[in-house]
């Protein structure tokens, strides 16, 4: 029984990192249309933050507290100076965006080497995050790995605050209004370059926010981006695009179902089941779990 | 071949350009190159026509059907891994494992699905079949449902991460990471012979030039002019009466047997495939060739490739950060501002230089060599 506990728990473990992962993702791709491959690049650049600052704060707690913020502000820089160098060129081809970005995210992991080092280096978790809680005891214990927690909970915030963002505040409607109908919100006065860029900012921000969080449970690299960046993508194409509700909905079941069939198999077989489940699934539903109603013919 | 002919015998003239194009292009790989080239960088030449092989195809599927596939390593992977399966069993010889099966000593026998590619000719049909099939399953699949675009494109680089995981986690049968090394022989020919790669190497340019004709052929026959037509607007394909499905489906899999035939030629060639050839990253720099050169023109897709793997070579070697930086900008600089490619260039000074003609190209540049349309059937 404990066994099935904890296959879940690392099946939600996984869901909530990819959930921060791909988060960003559902506003740049989902909402922008722009399929921006630097996106692993600007988690790598969260995570390389949190090490840097590490280096300068002693505290391994009171850093990771300051990379949050810290590590938003430069990988939203990131993907804003991005949006305007290129990504404003390209808003009506979207598959010329992913190659393009990939250009970039190529000079980023080579910039990222030359300063960093090409070896993955690490960061001390703060002696909070290093334990496990003990949720059932005795001789068939069952424990979550406080880390793990931290990243559930920091997901479910990033989910929380995304979306009020877009519900709530005048920038929120701005961008939805500009996703439903750019020329409409452009007569109605609303700077839709300026939203891109603010959209864009928001979107990168949140990939370094995953990138302080991947920290917690593996090294830091100039490839970590292209590692996780695929398995983002088929969250969103899964989950609808521009679906929050659909991208948090799959991220945990893909987490999952990743997590039982790598215990049941290996983890190379069930990589390649995922994908197998995940065409299957786009039979069914091929615009992915919720789809935006549209008369559209396309 | 750039001198402008008089206006009468025009026509005339522009319907034998591509034929002396080809007529060139035969000479200078079947000539020029092996003698002006040392038996080194005759090899290294051989390993480019394998990416121009592939380059083909993505012309085919991508600048002319609109289809990014980005996981064509999966194909070229395919028939690699078939050509070498049954090379690494000849070099065995009967009844023997091959090498690294005997010495990771985890199979006491050949797998059984090694052992059909024990047979040439099973072996040889594999690397055209095996892609095709895989092509066909995926693609009428995805098609059908009509996803598309970048949907397309995120699925067959998933494709492509996964299949390569999937190698690397099959250490004791695929040879995990290092892939299939040291294959020595090709048919009974030894590969260590200078003479024999030679022969290789004719082999790749000939199967190269064959299949730029097929393509040429397609392009300009009626289906040709329907796949064009599906990439520019599918709903209006779909309302005269055509399935675009099935249009799209012919051209990524004529598109992924050709990557399986470049894959399954690289490896004579270079003597190993492994997942490090055919993950997400060479899956994309098998675009790169094709985008630089200019996706919907065959001449510059290939051209492209070819140029695109020389610098490779040439500059990474020595300047391994200079390159990647280098290839980022390559890739930034021709999507973003010239979309059409090298090749899109000849149009454009073309254009400039006749301004009396009108010219009426919208969307992505689509420089095809000039033929009159419809001449093909």
């Amino acid at each position: 029984m404990t066994v099935i506990l904890g296959q879940m728990f690392t099946g939600i473990s996984i869901g909530a990192v990819l959930l921060l992962i791909a988060l960003g993702l559902s506003l740049t791709f989902g909402q922008m249309n722009v399929i921006n491959m630097a996106h692993g690049e600007f988690i790598m650049a969260g995570a390389y933050t949190t090490y840097v600052l590490q280096k300068s704060i002693s505290s391994a707690g009171i850093s990771l507290l300051v990379a949050l913020p810290v590590a938003f502000l430069v990988s939203g820089a990131l993907g804003a100076l991005l949006e305007w160098l290129l990504i404003r060129r390209l808003y009506l081809r979207p598959l010329d965006t992913l190659l393009v970005t990939w250009g970039v995210s190529l000079m980023l992991q080579q910039l990222a080497r030359d300063i960093f080092g090409a070896p993955n280096v690490q960061t001390r978790a703060p002696d909070v995050l290093t334990g496990n809680i003990t949720v059932i005891g005795g001789d068939d214990p069952l424990t979550f790995a406080n880390s793990r927690l931290f990243i559930l909970g920091l997901a479910l915030a990033a989910v929380v605050a995304l979306a009020l963002t877009l519900r709530l505040t005048p920038l929120g409607r701005r961008i939805r209004a500009v996703v439903q109908n750019r020329d409409l919100a452009e007569v109605s006065g609303i700077s839709t370059g300026r939203v891109d860029r603010t959209a864009f900012f928001i979107g990168s921000g949140l990939a370094g926010v995953a990138g302080v969080a991947l920290t917690l449970v593996g090294p830091i690299g100039p490839t970590m981006g292209t590692n996780v960046i695929i398995d983002a993508f088929l969250v969103i194409v899964v989950g609808g695009i521009g679906q929050l509700k659909g991208t948090v909905i799959v991220a945990f079941v893909l987490g999952v179902l990743q997590s039982v069939l790598e215990y049941s198999t290996t983890v190379s077989v069930a990589k390649v089941l995922v994908l197998v489940a995940i065409v299957a699934f786009l039979q069914w539903r091929p615009q992915g779990l919720y789809t935006l109603r549209t008369r559209s013919l396309v | 071949m750039t001198t402008t002919p008089p206006a009468g015998i025009k026509g005339r003239f522009a319907a034998l350009r591509p034929a002396a194009g080809f007529a060139v292009g035969a000479v200078v790989l079947f000539a020029v190159a092996p003698l002006a080239l040392s038996d080194f960088r005759l090899g290294l030449l051989a390993k480019y026509l394998c990416t121009a092989i592939v380059a083909v195809g993505i012309c085919l599927a991508w600048g002319r059907g609109g289809l990014l596939t980005l996981g064509q390593g999966v194909f070229f992977g395919l028939g690699g891994y078939a050509m070498a399966m049954h090379l690494k069993i000849a070099d065995a010889g009967p009844g023997n494992l091959p090498d690294f099966m005997q010495l990771y000593g985890t199979a006491t026998e050949l797998p059984w699905w090694w052992q059909p590619f024990a047979n040439p000719l099973f072996a040889l049909a594999a690397t055209v079949l095996l892609p095709m099939a895989v092509a066909t399953i995926l693609g009428s699949f995805i098609f059908r449902r009509r996803v598309k675009g970048a949907y397309f494109a995120i699925l067959s680089q998933a494709l492509a991460a996964a299949f390569a995981i999937w190698l690397i986690g099959q250490q004791a049968t695929t040879g995990g990471t290092n892939g299939l090394t040291d294959i020595q022989g090709f048919f009974g020919y030894d590969l260590d012979d200078p003479v024999n790669q030679r022969m290789v190497y004719f082999i790749i340019a000939a199967v190269l030039l064959l299949l730029i004709a097929l393509a040429r052929q397609l392009i300009h026959s009626r289906y040709g002019e329907l796949l064009v037509a599906v990439r520019d607007s599918e709903e209006r394909v779909r309302f005269l009466g055509y399935n675009p499905a099935n249009v799209k489906l012919v051209a990524y899999v004529v598109a992924a047997g050709m990557a399986g035939l470049a894959g399954a030629l690289f490896v004579p060639a270079v003597g190993i495939i492994s997942p490090a050839l055919i993950g997400i990253v060479p899956s994309i720099e098998l675009v790169i060739g094709a985008a630089v050169g200019g996706r919907a023109s065959l001449v510059g897709a290939v051209l492209g490739a070819v140029g695109v793997a020389w610098a490779k070579t040439a500059l990474s070697e020595e300047f391994p950060a200079a390159w990647t930086y280098f290839q980022g900008l390559l890739f930034i600089v021709a999507l973003a501002f010239l979309p059409g490619g090298l090749a899109s260039l000849v149009g454009i000074v073309r254009r400039r230089r006749r301004s009396s003609r009108p010219a009426d190209e919208q969307g992505i540049d689509e420089k095809a060599p000039v033929l009159p349309v419809g001449e093909a059937v």
